[in-house]
């Protein structure tokens, strides 16, 4: 790991005033992706700001509607909520499928969907639930926020606060772990929500997250599994790598995507 | 840049100088000298590394010595009351949850952790919270057996 300077930010405004100051600052929430990428040579930070300390960002409210998750709750704490598991089950067992517990106990909301990594669990739930982004500049509908690999609309000081899912009318989480890794070969997040049907898959995309249109039209029509079976994702835009070919993924997409819907039946 | 942290090590206050990029478990083993708490991958995969931050197990080989800053840590030298081992530790040595013994001290600390959340673990439950903790030796077995022994003696019979 190359070396930084570290610093720990006492408030959200400190962060961002930490972060503009910096000449290349990274910010740190969980570490669990971060601290691997720094020990690998990946990143080169001048400034590492932690967000550790700030105790208003972590926890979770519910009320009618959904529920708020602060940026630095918790895998554990997601999967554990009883609030979460009240309210949209999907997502606390998307949640507790993150990483191992160790990862968990470590791993932050915030830092997940800040990151995007293509094959993450988070960015699915919150494309499937139309979820909004909070930061500490404006709000951001999830569809609006991730913009493809590792990139989403957050500016350089711009710091996310909060997670708001909405309540769905029904919702499930299926996905195919790499074995080694627990990371998505591929994950699908089907919900049937106040504005329809959704339907996010995540670990396959070239670009990251994305909604199956087709999926959706089909489950707006019929929601059972069967309506999902017979649509198939083209391989063009989708990954292939050591783990998997995109011809592979692709089944797996309408696979995942009827466990999906059935599990939410 | 050097940076002084403070926390506390099985109960005890300790103090050291380290690098920003230094690693807990760097601290642990090379400033403290407590190496029983082992780097097995340095990926956060293979959970040798675990110990307790605040009460919760994590890998203190993805996490810096400056972010554990005032936290309250406990290793697997801090079990262990005298001689007297900690019961988790006694149902690994009575049930021989162990070969080699690399991965053991990981195993002890995340399965102490399980037991906290969950007193009563069925089979399935430890196999699952071990997906962290991985044993090339034992085929995880009597490491299974050790835990629920554990965890039966941990709740007082």
């Amino acid at each position: 790991m190359y070396d930084f300077s570290y610093h720990r930010a006492g408030s959200v405004a400190d962060a961002s005033s930490k972060l503009k100051a910096a000449e290349d600052g990274k910010l740190v929430a969980g570490g669990m992706t971060l601290i691997p990428t720094l020990k690998q040579r990946l990143a080169q930070p001048s400034d590492l700001i932690d967000l550790g300390g700030i105790n208003d960002l972590a926890g979770i409210k519910a009320d009618g509607s959904g529920v708020t998750i602060g940026a630095m709750t918790t895998h554990g704490a997601v999967a554990t909520s009883k609030d979460v598991k009240s309210a949209i089950p999907a997502l606390a067992h998307l949640a507790g499928e993150i990483g191992d517990p160790q990862v968990r106990h470590r791993g932050t909301i915030g830092g997940s969907i800040a990151n995007n990594d293509p094959a993450a669990d988070y960015p699915a739930a919150c494309i499937g639930l139309g979820a909004t982004i909070v930061t500490s500049k404006r709000e951001i509908a999830a569809d609006e926020f991730f913009k493809g690999l590792f990139e989403t609309a957050l500016a350089d000081d711009e710091i996310v606060t909060a997670v708001r899912f909405p309540k769905p009318k029904r919702a499930a989480y299926m996905k195919f772990p790499n074995p080694a890794s627990r990371y998505a070969l591929v994950g699908v997040f089907v919900a049937e929500t106040g504005n329809g049907m959704r339907v996010a898959v995540t670990g396959a995309g070239q670009n990251g997250v994305f909604r199956v249109k087709a999926m959706e039209d089909a489950l707006g029509k019929s929601f059972a599994a069967d309506a999902v079976a017979n649509i198939s994702v083209p391989d063009g835009d989708l990954n292939s790598d050591i783990h998997a070919s995109a011809e592979y993924r692709a089944h797996l997409i309408t696979v995942m995507a009827k466990r999906a819907v059935a599990a939410a039946e | 840049m050097t940076y002084t942290v403070s926390m506390s090590v099985n109960g005890k206050a300790v103090k050291g100088e380290v690098e920003g990029r230094t690693l807990l478990v760097q601290f642990i083993r090379e400033n403290l000298r407590l190496t029983g708490t082992h780097v097995g991958c340095d990926t956060s995969q293979c959970g040798a590394c675990v110990v307790h931050v605040n009460g919760t197990s994590v890998k203190s080989c993805t996490l810096l010595a400056v972010q554990a800053e005032g936290a309250d840590i406990t290793t697997i030298e801090g079990l262990a009351k005298g001689d007297e081992l900690h019961p988790m530790q006694a149902a690994f040595r009575e049930n021989h949850g162990l070969q080699c013994g690399y991965c053991t001290p990981g195993m002890v600390m995340s399965a102490i952790d399980l037991v906290k959340e969950n007193p009563n673990p069925t089979e399935r439950e430890v196999r699952e919270w071990l997906e962290g903790n991985l044993c090339r030796c034992t085929g995880y077995h009597n490491i299974v057996k050790s835990i629920e022994a554990g965890a039966k003696a941990m709740r007082g019979g």
